[in-house]
C-alpha cells in the first residue's frame, strides 16, 4: 500500500474525493508518522489528536452524504502555534502564553475548518516569531529532517520540519522578515508570504503588525497554490486586509510558464556572505529560466542595502508596543502574585521570567527607537527607508514582471552556531526582508542542494502586490523543469528518519 | 506636604494673570465600542460587555466604528473646526492593569478636527475659546482599589477590573491656552464646559451627563505676573467632573498657585486630584520628566480619510446650535443676557420649551422651571430634569390657572402633589380639592361677612383709599382656605361698597 504521507495535498485530496481512501485512514497515517519521527525532529509543540480525527470522521461523514466537498477536503495540516485555535493551547513559542487557552479561532484557523483540512496540531517556532532558527523557541529547538543537527530556519522552522519529514503535506507560516520563506528554503519545500492584506492577521499573535503575513507551506507550488486559495481574501475582522478577489493562484500554478516573461536579477544579493554552493544552484536556475524562454536581466535595487537596519528599528518598535498586553493581569503566565507585591512588580517578574532573551532584546530595541528624542533618528528613519524600498521595488516591476534572488545566503546552519551571534542570525533574512517592507508577494522554492554540504538551496521568486499568481506560474515552471532534470522531486532526497 | 495659606481670590488677581487649558473627554453614545461590536449600554454586569479585541487578547485586531469618526466629524464641525482630510490613529503606550493593550489606540498628532473655536456667554459677554484639536480614543477599563486608605491603587489590597467601558469611543476635545479671562476665569471655564455639554447634546452624540462620567473635564491652570508674556508652569486636576466643580477647581487652584508664587516657591508641573466636599485639590504624581508615550502611527488601522462630500453633507445637517438657538429663545421670550443664563445655568431650556410645546405661555412655563421646581431641585440637590414631573404635566398646572380652576397658591400645591408622586395635575387637584371657590353666592356671603367684620377697613375704602382693599381680600381668602379667585374676591369687595377699581 502507498505511504499516505508521501503522497501531496491534491494526491491525498483527489483519492479522499474519489474514496480511494477516508480521511481518518490519512490523518491516522500523518498521526503515526509523527508518532514516529518527531521525539527526533520536534515539529510539534501540542498534537491534537482527537480533533484531528474528529475532523477526519466529519469530512468521511461529508462524503458519504454525497456533498461536495472543499479542494483540500480531509488533508492534514500543521499550524504554525502564532495562530489562535479555541479550545487549543496556543503558545507563540513562549512561556508567557503558559496555560492560556483561546476562547476564539483566528480567522485562518475558521477558513482551514471550514474548508475540512484537517488540523494536526501546533507547531514549533522562535519565540514570538523572533528569529530565524526556532532556535528562540522557549520550547527546546526543532531539527533540520535533512540534518537534525542543523536548524530548520526560523521563525517556522516547525511547519517546515513538518514538511520535510512527511509529518504534514501542508503547513501554515507566518512571515514577518522570512519566517515562512528562509524555513521553506532551507529544509527543500515551498514556502510563500503572500501580498500584505491577502491573508487575514485576525488572530495571529502579533509580533510586528505592519510586516507580518501568514501564507501557506507545502511541499509543492500546486498544493501551496491550494492552500493559498482556502486562507485567502478579504476579512472584515482586519481593517489591512485587502477587499479584492484573491489572485488566481491555483490556475497560475497549474499552468507554469515563463515564457516571454521578463525577470530581473537582484545584483545586491551576491557577494560576501553568499554560500558558494548557494550561487552555484541561483546562477544554474537563471540559467534553466532563459532555457525556458524568459528574458532575464539584471536589476539594481540600491536601496535594499538599508532594509536590515530599516527591519530592526521597526519590527522591535512595533513589538515593543504589541507584547506590552502580556502583562500577568488577564491571561497566561502570572509570577510573583502571593499577595505581598503590587501589580506593577508582578508584571516586571512575569515579563522577567516569561520572555526569552531575543525578545527582550527586541522590547528594549523597539522601546529606545520609539522614545521621544530619538524617534525621529530611528523609526522616522526607518520609515524612509521603507519609501525608498517601495521606490525600488516599483521601479523594477517597471522592466521587469517579477525579481528573483537566493531566498537565504547559506544553507541551513548548525544548531548552536549562531544563537550567541545576533548579527550573524539576523543576515539569514537579508534577501527576504525587503518585501516585507513593501508589502509585496514572495516565494522560495527549492532549486537544488549545495554541493559543499548537500543541503537544500531556496530560490526566492519576487512579485509587485497582488500579483502573487505570478509566483505560481514561474514557481511551477522551475518546478517541473527541475523534476525533469532531476527525474523526481528533490524532497525524495531527504533522509527518511 | 505643605500646607500653603491661601491667598485671597482677589488678592491673586491683582498681581496675577491666569492661564487655562481645558481637556474634555466625552464618551460618544455609539451602540457599540469604537474598535470592536460589543455593547457600550451601561449598568451591566462587570466583564459581559467584552470580547476578544476589547480584552486585548492576543492576535485580536481593531476595526472602526464608522458612526464613532461621523460623530467626532460633527463636534469638530460644531466646533467650527478643520477636518483632517487625512489622519491616522496613534498608539499612546503606558501600563496600567485596565488598559488591555497597555496602550490607548488614540490620535496623536493628525487629529480629526482641529483649529477651531467655541463662544460662550460670560456676564452678558461673548468670550471667545479656541479650540487647538479634538480627536478619536478609546477608553480604559475601570479599576476598584479596595482595601486602601485612598481608593487609589497605592495601598490597595486588591483591585477588581471592569473591561466593559475598555474600547467605549471618547473624543477629546482640547483648548488653546485661554487667555484674557482674568478675574473671570472661572465662570468662563464653567461656562466653556456648559456650552460644550449643550452642544454636544444638541448634536445627539452624547447625553454628555458627567455625573455618569459621559463627560470629564480635566482643568489646567498657570499664573503669570499680570503684564508678563512667558506663560508660568501649569499644574493638571484631574477628573474635575461637575460644572461648579469646574469653576471651584480654577479658583482654588488661582489662588493655591498664587500663594506658592508669593512665597518665592516654584509650582511643580503635577497632576493633581480635586476633592468634591471641600473644593480643594491635592497633589497626585510629581511628573519628574515628561512621561513618554512613544506614541507611533497604530499599524492595525488603516488611515482615516473622510470624503469631502461627505463632511460637507455632515455639516450640512448639524442642528441649531445652542448658542444660536439660546440668543433666538432669549428673543422670543424677551429675557435679557444674565436672565437667560440663569435659565441655562439650570439646565432648564429644553424643559421650558418642551412645556411650550405642551401648550404652555413662555412667561408662565419659565415662572414654573426657574421658579418654584429650580427651588425643589436645589433643595433636594438634583437636576432640574430629574424632579418627577414632566413638562406636560407642568403645561397642564398653567392651564388650570388659565382656565381658572386654579390660582397661584393652589397651582403651588397641586405642583407639591405631582412631585410627592400623588398623580398628575388633575388627579391631585381632584383628590386633595383643590378648586378656586367660584360660586357667588358663597363668595359674596364670605365677602358681606368680612365687610361687616372690619367695619373701620369698609369705611377706609368707601372714602376713596382702594388700597385698603387688599386686608379685605385677605381675610375672605383666609376664610376660604385659600380657595378663592383672589381678582374675584377683589372685584366683589368693590362692587359692594360702591367704588370704582
Amino acid at each position: 500500500m502507498t505511504d499516505l504521507t508521501r503522497l501531496t495535498a491534491a494526491e491525498i485530496a483527489a483519492r479522499i474525493a474519489s474514496g480511494e481512501v477516508t480521511a481518518v485512514e490519512v490523518t491516522e497515517a500523518h498521526l503515526a508518522r509523527i508518532e514516529a519521527v518527531d521525539e527526533k525532529v520536534h515539529a510539534f509543540l501540542h498534537v491534537d489528536r482527537e480533533g484531528a480525527l474528529a475532523q477526519a470522521r466529519a469530512v468521511d461523514a461529508k462524503r458519504e452524504r454525497g456533498a461536495e466537498l472543499g479542494p483540500l477536503a480531509g488533508v492534514p495540516l500543521a499550524l504554525k502555534d502564532i495562530f489562535t485555535t479555541k479550545g487549543i493551547p496556543t503558545t507563540v513559542g513562549s512561556k508567557i502564553l503558559d496555560g492560556w487557552i483561546p476562547p476564539y479561532d483566528a480567522t485562518v484557523t475558521q477558513r482551514l475548518r471550514a474548508a475540512d483540512v484537517i488540523v494536526l496540531g501546533k507547531t514549533n517556532m522562535d519565540e514570538f516569531a523572533m528569529g530565524s532558527s526556532t532556535e528562540n523557541s522557549a520550547f527546546g529547538p526543532t531539527g533540520n529532517p535533512w540534518d537534525l543537527t542543523r536548524v530548520p530556519g526560523g521563525s517556522g522552522g516547525g511547519s517546515s520540519a513538518s514538511l520535510a519529514s512527511f509529518q504534514a503535506p501542508l503547513a501554515i507560516g507566518t512571515d514577518t522578515g522570512g519566517s515562512i520563506r528562509q524555513p521553506a528554503a532551507v529544509t527543500g519545500t515551498v514556502g510563500v508570504k503572500p501580498t500584505y492584506g491577502g491573508v487575514s492577521r485576525y488572530g495571529m499573535v502579533a509580533f510586528s503588525s505592519s510586516l507580518d503575513q501568514g501564507g501557506p507551506c507545502a511541499r509543492t507550488v500546486l498544493d501551496a497554490a491550494l492552500l493559498h486559495e482556502v486562507i485567502a481574501g478579504h476579512d472584515p475582522m482586519d481593517s489591512t486586509s485587502i477587499d479584492e478577489p484573491v489572485p488566481a493562484v491555483v490556475e497560475a500554478a497549474r499552468s507554469g510558464s515563463v515564457r516571454g516573461m521578463r525577470i530581473g536579477v537582484v545584483k545586491e544579493f551576491a557577494g560576501e556572505g553568499y554560500q558558494a554552493g548557494v550561487m552555484q544552484r541561483f546562477s544554474e536556475t537563471v540559467e534553466l529560466l532563459r532555457e525556458l524562454g524568459a528574458e532575464v536581466e539584471e536589476i539594481s535595487c540600491p536601496s535594499f542595502d538599508k532594509a536590515l537596519a530599516a527591519y530592526y528599528l521597526i519590527a522591535p518598535s512595533e513589538c515593543s508596543s504589541n507584547l506590552a498586553r502580556f502583562d500577568a493581569m488577564r491571561y497566561g503566565l502570572r509570577v510573583g502574585d502571593d499577595g505581598t507585591k503590587s501589580a506593577e512588580d508582578v508584571t516586571a517578574l512575569t515579563r522577567a521570567e516569561g520572555f526569552g532573551a531575543e525578545v527582550k532584546r527586541r522590547i528594549m530595541l523597539g522601546t529606545y527607537a520609539l522614545s521621544s528624542g530619538y524617534y525621529d533618528a530611528y523609526y522616522g528613519s526607518a520609515q524612509k527607508v521603507r519609501t525608498l524600498i517601495k521606490r525600488d521595488f516599483e521601479k523594477a516591476f517597471e522592466q521587469v514582471d517579477v525579481l528573483i534572488s537566493p531566498t537565504t545566503p547559506t544553507t541551513a546552519f548548525p544548531i548552536g552556531e549562531r544563537a550567541d551571534d545576533p548579527m550573524a542570525m539576523y543576515l539569514a533574512d537579508l534577501c527576504t526582508i525587503p518585501t516585507n517592507l513593501a508589502g509585496n508577494a514572495a516565494m522560495s522554492l527549492p532549486c537544488g542542494l549545495a554541493p559543499e554540504d548537500g543541503l537544500p538551496v531556496g530560490l526566492q521568486i519576487i512579485a509587485p502586490a497582488m500579483a502573487d499568481d505570478r509566483l505560481y506560474k514561474v514557481g511551477a515552471a522551475v518546478e517541473a523543469a527541475l523534476i525533469d532534470k532531476w527525474g523526481h522531486p528533490l524532497i525524495e532526497e531527504a533522509p527518511s528518519l | 506636604m505643605t500646607v500653603t495659606e491661601l491667598v485671597s481670590y482677589e488678592d491673586a488677581l491683582a498681581t496675577y494673570d491666569p492661564v487655562m487649558g481645558l481637556e474634555v473627554h466625552v464618551e460618544l453614545g455609539t451602540k457599540t465600542k469604537m474598535f470592536c461590536g460589543c455593547s457600550t449600554a451601561l449598568g451591566a454586569e462587570p466583564n459581559t460587555q467584552t470580547c476578544p479585541t476589547c480584552l486585548g487578547l492576543p492576535g485580536s485586531l481593531p476595526v472602526v466604528n464608522a458612526t464613532g469618526v461621523e460623530s467626532a466629524i460633527k463636534i469638530g464641525l460644531a466646533l467650527n473646526c478643520e477636518i483632517a482630510e487625512w489622519c491616522r490613529f496613534a498608539r499612546k503606550n503606558y501600563f496600567y492593569p485596565d488598559m488591555p493593550k497597555n496602550f490607548q489606540t488614540s490620535q496623536y498628532d493628525e487629529p480629526i478636527a482641529f483649529n477651531g473655536y467655541l463662544d460662550v456667554d460670560v456676564d452678558g459677554e461673548v468670550f471667545r475659546v479656541e479650540i487647538e484639536r479634538a480627536h478619536m480614543e478609546e477608553d480604559t477599563g475601570k479599576s476598584t482599589h479596595v482595601g486602601g486608605a485612598t481608593g487609589r491603587i497605592h495601598g490597595a489590597q486588591h483591585s477588581l477590573l471592569d473591561y466593559n467601558r475598555a474600547g467605549i469611543p471618547l473624543i477629546e476635545i482640547v483648548t488653546k491656552p485661554i487667555v484674557g479671562a482674568g478675574e473671570k476665569a472661572p465662570e468662563v471655564a464653567k461656562a466653556y464646559v456648559t456650552e460644550l455639554r449643550e452642544l454636544i447634546k444638541s448634536l445627539g452624540v452624547s447625553d454628555a451627563r458627567m455625573e455618569m462620567g459621559q463627560m470629564r473635564c480635566d482643568v489646567n491652570l498657570s499664573l503669570r505676573p499680570q503684564g508678563a508674556d512667558k506663560f508660568g508652569t501649569r499644574s493638571e486636576t484631574k477628573n474635575v467632573n461637575s460644572l461648579r466643580s469646574v469653576e471651584r477647581a480654577v479658583r482654588f487652584e488661582v489662588q493655591r498657585h498664587a500663594a506658592v508664587l508669593n512665597d518665592g516657591g516654584t509650582i511643580i508641573q503635577e497632576t493633581r486630584h480635586f476633592h468634591e466636599e471641600d473644593g480643594s485639590t491635592t497633589s497626585g504624581r510629581v511628573k519628574e520628566e515628561a512621561e513618554d508615550y512613544r506614541y507611533f502611527p497604530e499599524p492595525d488601522l488603516v488611515p482615516v480619510a473622510p470624503a469631502r462630500t461627505w463632511v460637507e453633507e455632515l455639516r450640512g445637517g448639524l442642528p441649531e446650535l445652542p448658542r444660536v438657538r439660546r440668543n433666538r429663545l432669549r428673543e422670543d421670550w424677551g429675557l435679557s443676557r444674565h436672565e437667560m443664563q440663569s435659565v441655562l445655568n439650570a439646565g432648564a431650556i429644553d424643559l421650558i420649551t418642551a412645556t411650550m410645546d405642551e401648550g404652555a405661555p413662555a412667561d408662565q412655563a419659565r415662572k414654573w422651571w426657574m421658579g418654584e421646581l429650580a427651588r425643589r431641585a436645589n433643595e433636594d440637590g438634583v437636576e432640574l430634569a430629574e424632579l418627577p414631573i414632566t413638562p406636560a404635566q407642568v403645561a397642564r398646572v398653567c392651564a388650570l390657572v388659565k382656565e381658572g380652576s386654579l390660582n397661584d397658591k393652589l397651582a403651588r400645591q397641586t405642583i407639591e402633589g405631582v412631585l410627592a408622586g400623588e398623580g398628575g395635575p388633575d388627579e391631585v387637584v381632584a383628590e386633595r380639592g383643590l378648586k378656586v371657590v367660584s360660586d357667588e353666592g358663597a363668595l359674596g356671603t364670605a365677602v358681606d361677612e368680612a365687610i361687616a367684620a372690619n367695619a373701620a377697613i369698609a369705611d377706609k375704602i368707601r372714602g376713596g383709599k382702594v388700597a385698603a382693599a387688599g386686608a379685605l381680600v385677605g381675610a375672605v381668602m383666609k376664610a376660604t382656605r385659600g380657595q378663592a379667585d383672589a381678582a374675584r374676591v377683589r372685584e366683589l369687595i368693590l362692587e359692594k361698597l360702591g367704588v370704582e377699581g
